[in-house]
């Protein structure tokens, strides 16, 4: 990368680093905003990059919630007493119990997804367009309802997390913190895959899977690790939110469909979807317009938010960085001629 | 636990072999609100097949149709005869939305458009819950109840009334599509806009059409559920997925299918939820959408492993 | 091309993050005191997110009309900042981080449901800032615990239990073996309703009673028509169902559809469901548990009697027939708040816990007195069956004007 963008890259790296000690306030909104990065970048692969449109991403992210949350819990109590007692069991861990326990928690709910990816492409990948995108919905419905019947996990009643060991303050930094790492990792990696033939292949996916297939390329296994790659950082994700919320529950909280499902995907379109940044302008506008209607507009929130994505869809579908691109085609390395090229060969 | 509730699964198939009358309480339920379904789920079919846009807002269509009628019961007029009004109310707004929204992202990627219908949904909500309140309301319809079998078996006379609305207004539809001219445009263009353009179909007013119907369509629909069910303005969800589970499984063109299709995932919920337990209804609902979906699937597979 | 992207991400990096400051700003008045809550304004929990926050509204007018609250000699008006946490725990503990970081609100009203406030009350703990609720009565709130949450009502297992003893009672008197009597119920999948369903369940097993039917409602509550035909096969003596107001509207309705009875029938939220008024005939003898009746015998010197605040709020809000108990529990946490103030003469959140944790006092609402884990341990749950279209309360026997009308008669 040339010295000029590394430089910016280190500037934003510093921002970002800096932003919970100059707004310590802000600090846990900042925390989910990394989320939400994390959520545009993963569907961004899946639909942008690939074109095949999930709208049940959120089964990963929730799979991950819950992977972490038994795995934390488990590592001292029976899940299944926890659960039962429906929190009348106050969770008493030593700080090494609560540090192990969400290590081992974060590392398999990352992996977890991965698996469930792995399974669900082999049933859903098949499908096509429209279907996909209503089948993954279907699925990530089927996983809340099926989780809020099983008991074991809490059902409906949920399950409530182990407290963070340490003040107020280093928390928030602490989750601050974990939550923009396995953001800029997920930067960084798909920022690597993108150079790679792999990209090449999924977006020959994206442009016309048929021929593609026809030329020889193995749609199948290119489409699973696309998902897996999304499944992997949207579990760990999971496994933040979970911890920072303190409380979670199979229909809101850990496989919100309409609310978190719907925002992945709104978000890239508005930022520009099959682009690296596209992605994270989608996010930071969009989470900054709704934390900003979510306190000022109360009541009208929905609205906006509604407003502003068929506004998104029927005016700027190429989103922010399509219509930079437009606009000016040069910040992107394309040149444009504004004499006429002398003609190659007569006709 | 688990043991426990396998064993209550069984006992529930027992109540319903030992009192055979048991099912045909299920079936009454299940068809009366398939009917429904089926009206949502054909409207949503038909702008599907004509504009290739899925209305994701179709179910919120048919909650806004439930509180026009409403608020017009609350002035005197009886929710039957509130149908007409309503119809041509929403008619009146499905063409607006026609014009603001829809017009603009038909020539959209299809993925495009599902998301602007999801805007428009998310908007419909809310502005219902500022203007109608977050209260579930029901309306009354006056009617009584018929009791059968000794009163093992019940269904209230609007739910009978609303079947033969749903029959009455699909076959309506059925016979406009076929018979008149602007039935035909609509079908030309369904089956390819250009060469219904080329044959001089205005397919921007077909379009419209198409997309008032819908709306008056749910709006019908929207009424019946508030007789026969309740509506509030978050509850649109739940029509909007069945609708879309059922066009799926159907098919767009086959109208009998979508009707079979609708009366038959009613019937169904019916039976997950007397089985399994009414919180698995929503789940068996989407597992039977993955099922069809995935079939559908193996068979375009062993089609296309046959052409090879 | 990177430059200038970075651009346009710095450029609206900034702007939010100048946003955020510009607003973020609390400029409070020298004399307001601020609460802070995060309460359903939209969501599954829409409708009683709005009984709560009426009710807090109404009490904070009341107290601002008789002068406030002094201390040391300055007077002090009620305000309260909310927020719409969409009926979600997530959200809830979100923005409880945020009224307490950004907002800079040490005076925490509780959240509508037990989900929510099991989402908030960790954060009002950590923080050390006192919250007083009235609308999560799970019991596994009160278990952990927490020192700064201090919880008006009675908890949760407490609604439908009572409905169980009083079938128990009335067996026996006329005869029958209190083991003999079959329930049937219906709850929905939330922490609330599945701790009512606990207490159901533990009270259902002193007296030996067989439960036929155990069925949740679906997600969104509108239909529990199969559950309803498994009740008609199997003809339990008692029905329960809770599912807030919406679970109570189809449970009502769908009753009278199926031409579904029995000799008891208890749901909770029967009043923020308006029964009476939506289905009269179709209510009629059903058990609703309330955490306050306006004909009960409590009063105090801001509302006076429960009579005279049920008339004052149904004159301030034509939209409501009844007054629901959460409007009611509402208010009497700004009375309770009002009084901590009063009595720890200072706004340090220590001073206000401990004062808090004193509370003995009696409201409109009734006898205010929290236990060490913070619930309330001087009010009773009474039990209200809809007789000629009103409720009546008619258990326990102390309290009641009427007696139950029982077994419950299919209504026409």
């Amino acid at each position: 990368m040339t010295r000029k963008s590394l430089a910016l890259h280190l500037i934003l790296l510093a921002a970002g680093i800096a932003a919970p000690f100059l707004f310590p306030a802000h600090t846990i909104q900042f925390a989910v905003f990394w989320i939400f990065v994390l959520f545009s970048q993963t569907w961004d692969t899946m639909g942008g990059q690939m074109g095949y449109n999930s709208l049940g991403n959120v089964t990963f992210f929730g799979f991950g919630m819950y992977i972490c949350a038994i795995v934390q819990i488990a590592l001292v109590y029976n899940v299944g007493d926890y659960t039962a007692a429906d929190g009348a069991i106050k969770v008493d861990f030593t700080d090494q119990q609560y540090y192990t326990g969400l290590a081992l928690g974060v590392f398999l709910a990352a992996i977890g997804p991965v698996i469930l990816a792995a399974i669900l492409s082999w049933i859903l990948l098949g499908l096509r367009g429209p279907y996909f995108a209503i089948g993954t919905l279907g699925v990530a419905i089927a996983a809340a309802e099926l989780t809020s019947a099983w008991g074991w996990v809490g059902g409906g009643s949920g399950i409530a997390m182990p407290v963070f060991p340490g003040g107020p303050g280093m928390r928030e930094r602490f989750f601050y913190g974990a939550c923009m790492l396995a953001a800029v990792l997920c930067y960084l990696f798909l920022r690597w895959l993108y150079s790679t033939r792999f990209t090449l292949a999924i977006n020959a996916i994206r442009d016309d899977e048929d021929k593609a297939e026809a030329l020889g390329l193995h749609t199948t296994r290119y489409k699973t690790v696309a998902w897996c790659v999304s499944a992997f950082f949207l579990g760990i994700a999971g496994a933040l939110f979970g911890n920072m919320t303190g409380f979670i529950e199979p229909l809101e909280t850990a496989y919100p469909t309409l609310t978190f499902g719907i925002f992945m995907v709104a978000m890239t379109l508005l930022g520009g979807k099959g682009t690296l940044w596209g992605p994270i302008i989608g996010a930071t506008l969009f989470y900054t317009v709704r934390e900003l209607t979510w306190t000022y507009l109360l009541g009208w929130q929905y609205i906006a938010l509604g407003v502003l994505i068929i506004v998104n869809v029927v005016y700027f579908q190429q989103g922010i960085l399509g219509w930079l691109r437009a606009r000016k085609p040069e910040w992107f390395g394309v040149r444009v001629e504004t004499q006429p090229s002398k003609a190659v060969g007569k006709p | 636990m688990r043991v426990g509730a396998i064993a209550s699964m069984w006992d529930n198939i027992q109540i319903l072999v030992t009192a055979p009358v048991f099912n045909i309480q299920l079936w009454l339920n299940g068809l009366s609100i398939g009917a429904v379904f089926a009206l949502a789920a054909y409207g949503l079919a038909l702008v599907w097949g004509v504009t290739s846009v899925k209305n994701l807002a179709q179910g919120d269509f048919v909650m806004l149709g439930g509180y026009l009628g409403y608020e017009l019961s609350r002035h005197g007029v009886h929710p039957i005869v509130a149908i007409v009004p309503v119809g041509a109310l929403m008619f009146g707004y499905g063409w607006l939305i026609y014009k603001l929204i829809i017009r603009r992202v038909i020539q959209l990627d299809l993925f495009t458009s599902l998301l602007a219908t999801f805007g428009l949904a998310i908007t419909m909500q809310q502005v219902m819950n500022l203007v109608f309140g977050p209260d579930v309301r029901t309306l009354k319809s006056g009617f009584g109840r018929f009791d059968m079998f000794g009163g093992m078996v019940d269904i209230t006379q609007i739910r009978v009334i609303a079947f033969g609305m749903c029959a009455v207004l699909a076959v309506a539809m059925v016979l406009f599509l076929r018979k008149s001219r602007m039935g035909q445009a609509i079908r030309a263009t369904a089956q390819d806009p250009r060469a219904a353009r080329v044959l001089g179909v205005n397919t921007d007013l077909v379009y419209a059409l198409t997309f008032s119907i819908n709306s008056a369509i749910c709006g019908v629909a929207g009424v019946i559920i508030a007789m026969i069910w309740v509506i509030q303005p978050f509850y649109g969800i739940a029509y909007s997925v069945r609708a879309f589970v059922i066009v799926t499984a159907a098919g767009l063109g086959n109208f009998p299918a979508v009707i079979v299709t609708a009366l038959g995932l009613g019937v169904i919920e019916q039976y997950a939820g007397f089985v399994l337990g009414a919180q698995f209804q929503q789940a068996t609902v989407v597992s039977l959408l993955l099922i069809i979906l995935i079939w559908r699937q193996l068979l375009l597979r062993r089609h296309r492993l046959a052409l090879q | 091309m990177k430059v200038q992207i970075s651009n346009t991400v710095r450029l609206t990096g900034a702007a939010a993050v100048a946003a955020a400051l510009a607003f973020s700003g609390q400029a409070a008045a020298a004399d307001t005191i601020t609460l802070g809550s995060a309460i359903s304004i939209t969501g599954k929990y829409s409708q009683e997110g709005k009984n709560a926050s009426d009710g807090y509204n109404f009490g904070v007018k009341r107290i601002n009309e008789m002068g406030g609250v002094k201390i040391n000699g300055k007077t002090y008006k009620l305000a309260i900042k909310y927020y719409d946490d969409e009926s979600t725990p997530a959200r809830t503990a979100q923005l409880l981080e945020r009224i307490i970081n950004q907002d800079g609100i040490k005076y925490i009203l509780g959240p509508y449901g037990s989900g929510p406030t099991k989402a908030a009350a960790p954060v009002t703990e950590k923080y050390k800032i006192p919250m007083v609720e009235a609308e999560g009565a799970s019991r596994s709130l009160f278990t952990q615990g927490y020192r700064y949450m201090f919880a008006a009502l009675s908890t949760s297992d407490q609604y439908l239990s009572p409905v169980i003893e009083l079938a128990a009672e009335l067996a026996k008197k006329s005869g029958k073996n209190p083991s003999d009597m079959k329930i049937g119920m219906a709850f929905e999948n939330d922490p609330f309703s599945l701790d009512v369903r606990q207490g159901v369940v533990d009270e259902a097993k002193k007296y030996g009673m067989k439960i036929v039917v155990d069925d949740k409602m679906p997600r969104d509550l509108s239909d529990i028509s199969a559950t309803l035909t498994k009740i008609k096969a199997l003809r339990p003596d008692i029905l329960a169902f809770s599912g807030h107001t919406k679970g109570a509207t189809t449970a009502t309705r769908q009753m009278k559809e199926l031409g579904v009875n029995a000799s008891i029938v208890a749901m909770t939220h029967c009043e923020s469901a308006k029964l009476t008024s939506q289905f009269s005939a179709a209510s009629e003898g059903i058990l609703c548990p309330t955490q306050w009746a306006e004909t009960l015998k409590y009063k105090d010197g801001v509302f006076g009697t429960a009579m005279d605040y049920n008339k004052a709020f149904l004159a301030a809000h034509k939209e409501y027939k009844i007054v629901p108990y959460q409007v009611a529990q509402a208010s009497a946490v700004i009375e309770i708040w009002a009084d901590a103030l009063r009595r720890a003469q200072s706004l340090d959140t220590e001073k206000l816990r401990d004062a808090l944790a004193a509370t003995d006092m009696d409201t409109f609402y009734g006898h205010i007195k929290f236990s060490a884990a913070g619930n309330n341990i001087a009010k009773p749950m009474v039990l209200r069956q809809i007789q000629d279209g009103k409720y009546v309360v008619v258990a326990p026997t102390k309290y009641a004007s009427e007696p139950v009308v029982y077994p419950r008669k299919a209504p026409m």
